[in-house]
């Protein structure tokens, strides 16, 4: 491992390093040992705990509590894809009218903290008369107003570090501003704000648990409902360590899908890269 | 803001008024939260991120996991733990308010590193380089060279990750917190409109974070970096 903000270690550098690293792993194994010990301890191995988890009836609550939490997390993350480039075309539009706005939304939404928006949609519209509000249109409208704003933020950025030439030679070959948009611009933006889009998918991921408290039935609802079940010995940290390790897995495998993304993309550029060059290598 | 307020503004601002306790205590918990958690996101952040490039490998690892679990874990459960399942232990008895603290802290100092470490690579390689050559060990190098000026760079998105602990302290509403993501349910028990008290709510949020913004812009202006 070479970085600029140290030297290569000398022989005493390297002893030292060592007794560092024996104490940061004694640190570390001292806090996660008092932690499992403490969990031991006070029970909560006991296979009583556990004993409710073990129930088919209770495995399928499970799984159709994190089909909840999919299910509104896909919904909010293509809706808010599309909103957010609504919004960040919106916001590039020649027309004052257009762009202030979308400018004004994109500002509030972000401003607004998430619960407070489901809240709002939850809690406020159904006294003023408007019908139809479950606990999971209360949800994905909030992940999409929050998350469309700032996605449309993310896309706006990407189209605004692209060269200038892109969109003039665009406009050179004649095509009009939507086109340019949508065909020339977007793309690329799209292409290069990958990284930043894909955390704020996992963001809308981890976002979802906040249903949780406008009562959506997604998996840390059912965790809390199981965790307060009294005759199994309210097993609140088993459940809780269940809810972890599914979402946990869950936005690993989301990052992950990213990167093998990120990874076909690089290639694609590189191929494009080599063709540029033979291009330059036949005309020379 | 909406048509409801100027429609029914009479009554919206009544709601306020009536319960301008409700809105005083729940905004200052907020504030409160914000303010500690924020404090101990900021050194604990500052901590992880020296770990992550420091040239002990364990320490490099133990920071990496620690940013990587947190990060893909929900606020919501990260509060839910301190809140409900910590007491279960049998460990020191903490309240509702100091658990949300806690679990803000843990969640924010995660953000905080990954800003903070993106900062140190802004710094150009010569002022390391300098450092080292004038025989600072990697502790000085990273104290009195590095980190100063990363700070500087890291202003917007330091800032980004303050307002959204200030937004994320709603969350603590759902964990007995009385703050002002609970302003509501205490409102409903006075049989006011949910209605005008959210949307009182959101807007002290969107003036609390213009404030933030205009803070970030007055501090970026003062430590901009020339280069």
């Amino acid at each position: 491992m070479s970085s600029v903000l140290f030297d290569a270690p000398g022989p005493k550098a390297r002893t030292r390093y060592r007794v560092f690293g024996v104490v940061t792993a004694l640190v570390i194994i001292a806090i996660v040992g008092f932690v499992v010990l403490r969990f031991a301890q006070s029970g909560q191995f006991d296979a009583k705990k556990w004993q409710l988890f073990t129930f088919p009836l209770v495995q399928q609550t499970i799984i159709q509590s994190v089909g909840a939490t999919l299910s509104a997390f896909a919904t909010a993350a293509v809706l808010s894809l599309v909103l957010g480039v609504f919004l960040a075309f919106g916001r590039l539009s020649d027309r004052k009218w257009i762009s202030l706005p979308c400018y004004g939304f994109t500002e509030l939404f972000r401003a607004i903290p998430l619960l407070i928006l489901m809240m709002i949609f939850y809690y406020g519209l159904p006294p003023l008369g408007v019908q139809g509000i479950t606990p999971f249109t209360a949800v994905v409208a909030g992940l999409v107003l929050y998350n469309g704003s700032v996605l449309a933020e993310v896309f706006r950025a990407g189209i605004e570090s692209l060269p200038r030439g892109q969109s003039e030679a665009g406009y050179a070959i004649g095509l009009p501003k939507s086109a340019v948009m949508t065909n020339i611009l977007l793309p690329q933006a799209v292409r290069s704000m990958l990284p930043v889009i894909i955390s704020q998918l996992v963001v809308i991921l981890k976002d979802t648990a906040l249903g949780f408290i406008v009562t959506y039935n997604e998996i840390l609802f059912q965790a809390k409902y199981f965790g307060s079940q009294a005759q199994y010995g309210s097993p609140i940290i088993p459940s809780a360590i269940i809810a972890g390790v599914l979402y946990v897995g869950m936005c690993l495998i989301l990052a992950g899908i990213a990167k093998w993304l990120e990874g076909r993309m690089r290639r694609n550029i590189k191929v494009v890269k080599v063709t540029k060059s033979e291009i330059v290598a036949v005309e020379g | 803001m909406s048509p409801q307020i100027s429609a029914e503004s009479d009554h919206s601002v009544n709601t306020l008024l009536n319960n301008s306790d409700l809105f005083i205590t729940g905004f200052r918990n907020t504030l409160i939260l914000f303010f500690i958690s924020g404090f101990f996101a900021l050194i604990l952040g500052t901590v992880v991120a020296a770990l992550r490039v420091s040239p002990i490998p364990a320490m490099r690892a133990a920071a990496t996991l620690y940013i990587n679990v947190v990060r893909n874990t929900p606020l919501t459960l990260v509060l839910f733990f301190f809140a409900l399942g910590y007491p279960k232990l049998g460990l020191v008895e903490i309240d509702f308010m100091t658990a949300a603290t806690i679990g803000l802290s843990l969640y924010t100092a995660t953000y905080v590193a990954e800003a903070v470490r993106s900062g140190i690579n802004t710094v150009p390689v010569g002022q390391a380089e300098a450092a080292r050559a004038i025989g600072l060990p990697f502790t000085q190098t990273l104290t009195l060279v590095i980190l100063p000026q990363a700070f500087r760079a890291v202003i917007p998105p330091m800032f980004s990750v303050f307002i959204a602990l200030l937004k994320n302290t709603t969350v603590a509403a759902g964990f007995s917190v009385f703050e002002a993501g609970a302003i509501r349910s205490n409102l409903s028990e006075r049989g006011e409109p949910a209605m005008a008290g959210l949307l009182w709510v959101a807007l002290v949020f969107v003036l609390l974070v213009f404030i933030l913004s205009f803070v970030q812009r007055k501090l970026e202006k003062k430590w901009k970096v020339a280069r």
